[in-house]
């Protein structure tokens, strides 16, 4: 089962509804019962990096989350806000990040002179894989909605799983043993998504 | 590379579907959920939903419809219609709808603008701005179109975006529902004026509307109601919406030089 963490913040049911569809069983997660019958979670967020922090410590099953994703080491996805939420810190705000990847949050800021970059960076954009994790089979040419204006920079540059291009080359996708991010949605892209969602179902737990 | 966003908009009034011209002589198109869900299996790269009931009326917003609706999207949706406060838009943005309109509220009180943008980050706030162009100069709309404010479109952007809208959609009141083509001139200049994504609805009548709006305004969002729910002289009600290859290749023949 997985489990998809409502803390009031992200399209739970955008996700419920699209493994629906593959006939792959997920729930909603709101407290301590339901994080109990998830065997991976999905880690949504829209927003703030401070105000999704904060909502997120304050959810009934916070500490049980940490514990299973840090000492149990449960498989986790993280979207968007999501994502960038398991780094250490954000430039966005002055919350202390989860830190379940090494690295930290900064401003999506072409320092190109003459680029033209509209930023939040909104739509579809390709995604270039540049490791072979599982979660991205056969996703070699695909693109993906985006919806952001900042961006995960990872410590390890190993832990990038694919890159995307928007005034410079930034971590799309990132992952180290049992925790993944996207800042993509995929819960919104369509066949793609679909196709990462039904990966991220299949990766063999640590 | 970041494509252009090919929107199809979506008029709600008393819980269906209709197309206006000129927002006027709404006609009937069908159930929101249905087309929503047939845009959705065509792969669409936004999609606009609009109550237009929720302000002129003064009906609210419909919630459950609303999340029906996002639960139907497998690709972002925005929503206008009757937001008045930040919690109305946290409320939006917390039962899944990525992006959320502001219009008149946000004419009569731009402060609104800085409050959402605080509350769930720029990203999902979208000021929205009906605007008429005639010979007499152009104003900014509210009310559906019922309300001339005096305010200059591209300077009332200017200062949503200062005060952290992250989006701006210009509707153009002369030319909808007439597919006359887009307000190309308009969309320029406020191209020129931001720094945030903008995106155009009202007056397309062809992919050849869409192709020319790239061609001199580039990376933008293209909104359109007729031409994704009428088919044909008679405006028989069909929706279709162009395949990825049919968008790839729209964007790339509009950046291609002559």
């Amino acid at each position: 089962m997985i489990g998809i963490l409502d803390y009031g913040l992200g399209n739970i049911s955008a996700f419920l509804e699209a493994y629906s569809r593959m006939f792959i069983p997920a729930c909603r997660v709101t407290d301590v019962q339901t994080l109990g019958q998830a065997e991976r979670v999905v880690l949504p967020g829209v927003g703030s990096f401070d105000g999704a922090v904060t909502r997120l410590r304050s959810a009934p099953y916070f500490g049980e989350l940490v514990e299973r994703v840090v000492d149990d080491h449960i498989l986790v996805l993280g979207v968007c806000v999501g994502f960038q939420m398991m780094m250490e810190r954000s430039e966005e705000g002055s919350s202390a990040g989860l830190g379940w990847i090494p690295g930290e949050v900064t401003f999506l800021d072409s320092k190109e002179p003459g680029s033209r970059t509209p930023l939040p960076h909104m739509g579809w954009n390709d995604v270039v894989v540049n490791s072979d994790s599982p979660l991205m089979s056969g996703l070699d040419e695909s693109r993906f909605y985006f919806l952001h204006s900042y961006r995960v920079v990872t410590e390890d540059v190993g832990t990038a799983i694919a890159t995307t291009e928007y005034g410079s080359p930034f971590a799309s996708v990132a992952g180290r043993e049992n925790v993944y991010g996207t800042q993509f949605h995929p819960e919104k892209s369509h066949h793609w998504g679909l196709s990462l969602l039904r990966n991220f179902a299949g990766l063999s737990p640590c | 590379m970041l494509r252009p966003r090919l929107i199809p908009a979506l008029l709600l009034q008393q819980g269906d579907l209709v197309k206006t011209k000129r927002f006027r002589d709404a006609k009937y198109v069908g159930d929101p959920l249905n087309a929503v869900r047939i845009f959705s299996e065509k792969e669409a790269d936004e999609i606009l939903i609009c109550d237009m009931d929720a302000t002129r009326v003064g009906t609210g917003i419909d919630y459950r419809l609303v999340s029906e609706l996002a639960g139907e999207c497998r690709m972002p949706m925005t929503y206008v219609g009757g937001v008045r406060t930040a919690d109305e838009l946290e409320r939006l943005v917390s039962i899944g709808v990525e992006k959320v309109g502001l219009s008149s509220a946000a004419l009569g009180r731009p402060d609104l603008i800085r409050d959402c943008g605080t509350s769930v980050g720029r990203q999902s706030v979208v000021v929205v701005l009906d605007v008429q162009a005639g010979s007499k100069g152009r104003e900014v709309f509210t009310h559906s179109g019922s309300r001339g404010t005096g305010v200059d479109p591209v300077v009332f952007a200017r200062q949503a975006e200062d005060l952290g809208a992250g989006e701006v959609v210009i509707n153009s009141i002369d030319r909808d529902g007439m597919r006359v083509g887009y307000d190309i001139a308009l969309m320029t200049e406020l191209r020129e004026s931001l720094e945030i994504p903008v995106t155009c609805l009202g007056g397309a009548g062809s992919l050849a509307d869409v192709a020319d709006l790239y061609r001199h305004v580039g990376v933008v969002g293209a909104a359109a109601g007729s031409l994704f729910v009428f088919h044909g002289r008679f405006d028989a009600v069909l929706i279709s919406y162009p395949s990825w290859q049919e968008r790839d290749e729209l964007y790339s023949v509009s950046t291609s030089p002559p």
